[in-house]
């Protein structure tokens, strides 16, 4: 029997239906998005300022009011009634609508900001123009799409952060979490980068850096112009650059290893912030089929390649051949780059073989990949050159492909389709690249309560990453995926309390069984010791 | 191939298939007049809720069927041949088999109340009775009112559901107070007060006297106060029996459900019962000898793979364990703690309540020796390894006390009680028991022995 409702309307019946309290709240709301279009169509107010943050609060305060509305009344605790029925969140009519218009948002900002009102030369006009007060009180310079696209991001994750924390006031950890990606969402991604910007002079100048942005989610970070912008600026400059190679090969592996990937994806990340916010009404449309895992297993791990490669080509470009100009030469890097990988690699097979089974031929291949074309770059090609390809073409393949399509257009854009995490689970290299350690060396687990699983399929069917936790769960097995960004969400709505995320000994950290906790204690031992 | 079919698709069938899978390469038919594919019954109310679709609640994906080997046929069973073998469906197909293994669960409890059979009148145990409740009690302009009759755990869980579409609902409970024939008297005052604080409207002491109505429910008549109340939806919700109707006229022994050994052997050859419908001969220790718990359901499945695959063993369980949730408050109870009707005189409570919170516990130990016999938990998660190691190792209540810790199993974060716990406890019972730091060493002792 279909429930689920596919019509316009807005009203229904409960749980589906808006109340009057819920409705005005949605037209407040909507009315700051009002004034965000008719600024895009070049109305011209004439009080920027003021409109700009009329805007902004009436998004914010319709968002709260509709928090407030909907959860106030009811005691604290899960709050998914109607999450099937409803047209937006379950790929109704208004699932569609908002999916196309957000998609369509990120086609015009990445790739034609001169609609947005984006002028090269001279004022902008339209909606960006709306922004430029704002952009010239924090960094002095006028808006760009990009300071636009960072405002509205950090607005929604605030406001819908807030919803979020009043939705699980009744859990700790989900509202530590939810302030940890606000705040380093408004401070790291939003404030820091424009006051950084305001210390730029023509002496001094830092590049754009977003100080949590850590490479590979930042592809771009070691690109010529950002290295020798880092290097002129002298010791600061120089810092942000080592700090920027720590943060990938130091900092990233201990945090890891001590709390799994969820450090970053769940309580840091930019993309993660969203998804855990503005996202969390769309996370149970992640697909959960095991064709789904195939799928993500291969493409996340050639977008991982991919970026890579695309570094290495693009650093090895700009380097030069003798010792005498640079201690880093094209010979040097390349060595340093197949020795680091080989390291990985050998590491991988020689302690963890057992761990790795069917995945472990994933990452031969796609280290074999990677080293072959090391070998290619350096034989074979000339200044920037990778066989046929330049680098820039490399480059620029991948912003286009990755950095924009997927990320932004796909990833986001289709949030009401696919769910709020597409890009975290296809696409994000960095959330491979720590899924692998956290898969491998890391204390992170999701631990199984002994036999209390009855299969009901609530923590499967909220995981944003379609990891089928229900399958390890009713196996009395922890949970231990690469995948796994730690949002906690499957140990909240379990209603038998079975799942908990937790960090301990390495040993024993999966624990599987075939006879669960609860029945005769010698058939466990007879059935669980053939294993 | 031996041919080894199973008559149910529950917890209890789908587990006996899956390790007879394991165990063998019989030919395996699990037969099932209610659905394809097997769902989790308990996850029928998440359904009407709208947490979930109905897709969400079916553990394995269709594939997994084909693939592992057994055969589904949707089908209603009529009759069983137990002389040739053989089973005769409603749709006149014959299926021969080898082992027999009747997993056929159970069916709502009726007391022949008049009126029960009237429209707008069910239970909730089947696909097909949520399907019923679409209809009956689609939303608050069909159904104005619904009375809901039987103050266990799915009659609360009806009473979630039909709040969850703002249906008011009137909850009668004959007991005292909810659930207090399980539940020790704070534990059940705390939960009176949950439900009332959802806005259903709780009628203790209450029982039912009559439905009326024409065709369909009118309304319904209270036995203790001849109260009338009106309504459009009558839930039966006390208690459930083996569904055996079907086994009435053969030559199986039945009592209230298939009464089996030890080892889940009907007193026909290869023909075993097992899950709800299935009724022990004599009770295993504290247990009853009819167990409607998904828990118990699976563990007979582990069992009887066993032997029908060559290794005869008696279903022998484990220390008693359950959990469940009212409306917003979560229950872990492990070992046995009897209500204040039910326990012994030897059987001590101590009760611990949060001053504000709905966090409460409860630990039963032996008078004389102090021995520990099991917890509830409100509120608080707790590790069933933990305590069924303890259970198994004859603690007493003041080593629980002090390792309390170890097995907390609530989200990170979470504010922790063991020190007021134990405070409470010490100030009791004029003893200074300190709390023991959590230990990583000694849970895995547990864990991974």
């Amino acid at each position: 029997m279909r429930t689920v409702d596919r019509s316009m309307a807005l009203t229904g019946e409960p749980p589906k239906a808006l109340d009057l309290s819920q409705k005005l709240a949605t037209l407040v709301g909507l009315s700051g998005l009002g004034i965000l279009v008719l600024a895009l169509l070049n109305i011209g107010f004439s009080h920027r300022t003021f409109w700009l943050m009329a805007s902004l609060s009436a998004i914010t305060l319709g968002t709260i009011w509709f928090t407030w509305a909907s959860y106030a009344h009811k005691p604290a605790g899960i709050k998914n009634d109607g999450v099937m029925f409803k047209s937006i969140s379950s790929r109704g009519f208004w699932g569609w609508v908002s999916g196309l218009l957000l998609t369509g948002f990120y086609i015009v900002l990445y790739f034609y900001p001169q609609y947005l009102g984006l002028v090269k030369d001279g004022d902008n006009t339209g909606l960006i123009a709306l922004f430029d007060p704002l952009s010239k009180v924090l960094s002095g310079n006028p808006a760009s799409q990009w300071f636009v696209y960072g405002t509205l991001y950090t607005v929604a994750i605030l406001a819908f952060g807030i919803k979020f924390l009043y939705k699980y006031r009744h859990n700790a950890y989900e509202r530590l979490r939810t302030f940890s990606v606000m705040f380093f969402q408004t401070a790291f991604a939003f404030l820091i980068p424009e006051f950084m910007a305001r210390l730029n002079n023509e002496t001094f100048s830092l590049p754009y850096y977003d100080l949590k942005n850590i490479w590979p989610l930042n592809y771009y970070n070691f690109e010529r112009y950002r290295v020798n912008s880092f290097i002129d600026a002298g010791d600061i400059g120089l810092a942000l650059l080592i700090f920027g190679v720590l943060s990938i090969f130091v900092i990233t592996p201990i945090l890891t290893y001590k709390y799994g990937k969820r450090w970053y994806c769940s309580w840091v990340c930019g993309c993660g912030g969203l998804a855990e916010t503005v996202g969390d009404p769309f996370r149970h449309l992640s697909d959960k089929s095991q064709f789904a895992w195939k799928v993500e297993r291969w493409v996340v791990h050639s977008v991982v390649v991919f970026v890579t490669l695309m570094t290495t080509a693009v650093i090895y470009s700009y380097l030069g051949n003798a010792t005498s100009e640079y201690w880093l030469t094209k010979t040097t890097f390349l060595t340093g780059v197949a020795l680091i990988l080989t390291i990985v690699f050998a590491w991988a097979m020689i302690y963890k073989r057992e761990q790795l089974k069917k995945d472990a031929k994933y990452g031969a291949i796609g280290y074999f990949i990677i080293i072959i074309a090391l070998i290619g770059f350096h034989f074979f090609s000339g200044d920037g050159n990778v066989f046929l390809f330049k680098s820039e073409t490399l480059r620029r393949t991948y912003a286009f492909l990755i950095g924009s399509i997927f990320s932004g257009v796909i990833g986001t854009g289709f949030y009401p389709i696919f769910g709020s995490r597409v890009w975290c689970r296809f696409g994000c290299p960095m959330a491979a690249i720590l899924g692998f350690q956290q898969r491998l060396f890391s204390k992170f687990r999701i631990t199984t309560n002994g036999g209390q699983c009855i299969s009901c399929g609530n923590c499967s069917t909220y995981c944003e990453m379609g990891i089928d936790v229900r399958a390890y769960a009713q196996k009395g097995e922890n949970i231990v995926r690469s995948s796994c960004v730690g949002c906690g969400i499957c140990s909240a709505v379990c209603p038998r309390g079975v799942l908990k995320l937790e960090n301990g000994p390495l040993e024993g950290r999966i624990n599987s069984k075939d006879v669960l906790l609860g029945n005769d204690v010698d058939l466990m031992d007879l059935v669980n010791s053939k294993k | 191939m031996e041919k080894v079919v199973i008559i149910g698709n529950g917890i209890a069938g789908v587990t006996a298939a899956r390790h007879i899978r394991k165990l063998s390469d019989k030919k395996i038919t699990i037969i099932s007049a209610e659905t394809k594919y097997f769902f989790s019954r308990t996850a029928l109310m998440y359904v009407y809720m709208g947490h979930m679709k109905f897709e969400h609640t079916q553990p394995y994906e269709d594939w997994f069927w084909k693939k592992n080997k057994i055969e589904l046929v949707q089908a209603y069973v009529e009759k069983i041949d137990f002389k040739s073998k053989t089973l005769h469906t409603s749709d006149n197909r014959d299926l021969e088999y080898d082992q027999l293994i009747l997993a056929t669960g159970s069916q709502p409890n009726k007391f022949g109340w008049p009126g029960q059979n009237l429209k707008g009148v069910q239970g909730l145990v089947s696909k097909q009775d949520l399907d019923l409740l679409e209809t009956n009690a689609p939303n608050n302009k069909v159904c104005k009112r619904a009375v809901i009759v039987g103050g266990g755990l799915i009659g609360i869980e009806l009473c979630e559901m039909l709040r969850s579409r703002e249906i008011p609902v009137t909850f009668l409970v004959r007991e005292a107070s909810f659930w207090d024939g399980v539940l020790p008297s704070g534990e059940s005052q705390m939960l009176n007060e949950h439900i009332k604080k959802h806005h259903i409207d709780l009628r203790l002491g209450s029982s039912l006297r009559e439905i009326k109505g024409e065709e369909h429910v009118q309304s319904v008549i209270i036995e203790e106060t001849g109260e009338e109340i009106e309504c459009d939806f009558v839930g039966l919700t006390a208690g459930v029996s083996p569904s055996i109707d079907f086994l009435k006229s053969s030559d199986l022994q039945l009592g209230k459900g298939i009464l089996v050994n030890r080892y889940l052997e009907t007193n026909i050859k290869d023909v075993y019962a097992i899950g709800d419908c299935a009724e022990q001969r004599e009770a295993i220790g504290h247990r009853r000898p009819v167990e409607a718990v998904w828990y118990t359901g699976r563990m007979m499945g582990e069992t009887v793979a066993q032997t029908i695959c060559g290794n005869r063993r008696e279903y022998n369980p484990g220390h008693w364990f359950n959990s469940a949730k009212f409306l917003d408050i979560e229950y872990h109870t492990y070992g046995w703690v009897f209500s204040d009707k039910n326990k012994s005189e030897d059987e001590l409570h101590f009760h611990w309540r949060h001053s504000s919170e709905n966090i409460c516990l409860t630990i039963a130990y032996q008078k004389q020796t102090n021995l520990f016999l099991g917890i509830n938990t409100f509120g608080i998660r707790m590790r069933h390894e933990v305590f069924d190691h303890w259970l198994s190792e004859y603690t007493s209540i003041d080593y629980v006390m002090e390792h309390l810790k170890d097995a907390n199993f609530d989200p990170e974060f979470y504010s922790r009680y063991e020190h007021q716990i134990v405070d409470s406890y010490n100030s009791e019972k004029g003893k200074n028991i300190q709390v023991r730091k959590r230990s990583w060493k000694r849970i895995l002792s547990i864990t991974t022995n």
